[in-house]
């Protein structure tokens, strides 16, 4: 295989993760990684730069579309982002000293639970309750437009959505992927934002914390231009392919079966960490 | 949102998004333009992502990268374009700071400096 056919393979696949990763929310850097290291043998080190990048590339693609929508809040985003930066950092020192085996099982696990929590079901109606005393302090309260009319919510349980937060943070430096799951569990979850809300926070915070850890990646060589160029391209063209699409369309048949692909690789990850084959 | 206000956050959140395609837009044609580039040369050589070397100093540093981009070197090209795509969301954070500024929101002002400053210990201490 020449590298021509190698990067155009690369590149048609990266649609595919950004495509999916945008719709669904949770990135295109779970596709991605496993794409890389099981199917064409990469390193996992460059695999996780490479992914890093393109994480960045879809948040930033896809964020444009969304902010101009006026359904994210920003708010509560760069409010967030404060527990997720650091968060990135603390995972981007622990990359440097965890064995490749370990990150690829625990990059399993998360798989596992992203696609456990991309079925769970959302929170499509708003239930209108008073919000709490620190979300009122930090002015999160807002409203976003639907096919209805606007919509307010009212956010709820902000310490609880902080923690997981730098817990979603710490995965995404590790890992070098978006781990939106894990924001959108936090907004979805703990902080009762409305599903759109929430998928499009995350997805405007999922860039910030990328950038926290990326320097970091870059000093340490991880970020291979070759290898990178063909992912980050691919997933550009994806992720806006995307951001068209989810404005418009329900896309719940779709997070059904990238659940399925990802559970999948998970399952190969871990079996591959566990083997010592990565 | 009190009306009062000349900028909204609409306002921040529509000159946000331009910021962003446009720095996304900017760096795909430098990594486009690199990758074309790159391929024309090495086109028909073997991959070599396998094993992980690290890559060499001048493709790590932004001082090198900047350097290797004036001698039109096709993978420094690339990488000055993930610098800026990195630089993106970080520029997105700065321009939240001057928007707040402006809106007199003083509590996301220190908000968004606090994130600033997170980003900022990431770059330098990994020095």
């Amino acid at each position: 295989m020449t590298e021509i056919i190698f990067s155009l393979i690369i590149l048609a696949g990266s649609f595919l993760a950004g495509l999916l990763g945008s719709l669904t929310g949770l990135g295109g850097g779970v596709v991605i990684i496993p794409m890389l290291t099981l199917l064409f043998g990469v390193d996992i080190h460059y695999a996780i730069g490479a992914s890093l990048v393109s994480v960045i590339a879809t948040s930033s693609g896809a964020a444009a579309a969304y902010v101009k929508e006026g359904i994210s809040n920003i708010r509560i985003g760069m409010f967030l982002e404060i527990a997720t930066t650091s968060g990135a950092v603390a995972g981007a020192m622990i990359a440097i000293y965890a064995p490749t085996h370990i990150i690829a099982v625990i990059f399993g696990f998360v798989l596992i639970f992203s696609a456990a929590i991309s079925l769970k079901k959302k929170n499509e109606i708003v239930i209108q309750t008073d919000g709490g005393k620190i979300a009122k302090a930090l002015k999160m309260n807002s409203s976003y437009p639907t096919a209805e009319g606007i919509v307010n919510y009212n956010v709820q349980h902000v310490p609880a959505g902080f923690f997981m937060m730098i817990v979603a943070g710490i995965i995404s430096g590790l890992l070098g992927i978006g781990s939106g799951a894990l924001k959108v569990i936090a907004m979805d979850h703990f902080m009762k934002l409305p599903f759109k809300v929430s998928t499009t926070t995350s997805n405007f915070m999922i860039g910030v914390t990328a950038a926290a850890s990326a320097g970091i990646y870059l000093e340490r060589g991880y970020i291979n231009p070759g290898l990178a160029m063909p992912v980050v391209l691919g997933v550009i063209a994806g992720a806006f392919t995307g951001s068209k699409i989810l404005v418009k369309a329900d896309a719940k048949g779709l997070r059904i079966l990238f659940a399925f692909v990802i559970t999948f690789l998970a399952i190969q990850m871990i079996y591959n960490g566990l083997a010592g084959k990565i | 949102m009190k009306p009062k206000n000349k900028i909204t956050d609409n306002d921040i959140e529509s000159v946000m998004g331009t910021l962003l395609i446009t720095g996304v837009i900017i760096s795909a044609t430098l990594i486009l333009i690199g990758g074309v580039y790159y391929l024309s040369q090495m086109g028909f050589s073997k991959p070599h992502y396998t094993t992980f070397n690290g890559e060499p100093s001048h493709l790590r540093s932004v001082k090198q990268i900047i350097n290797g981009v004036i001698h039109f070197d096709s993978l420094s090209i690339i990488q000055f374009g993930i610098l800026l795509l990195i630089a993106t969301p970080i520029s997105r954070v700065i321009f939240s700071v001057i928007g707040f500024l402006f809106e007199k929101d003083y509590l996301y002002v220190i908000i968004s400096l606090i994130v600033l400053g997170i980003i900022a210990y990431s770059i330098f201490s990994g020095q």
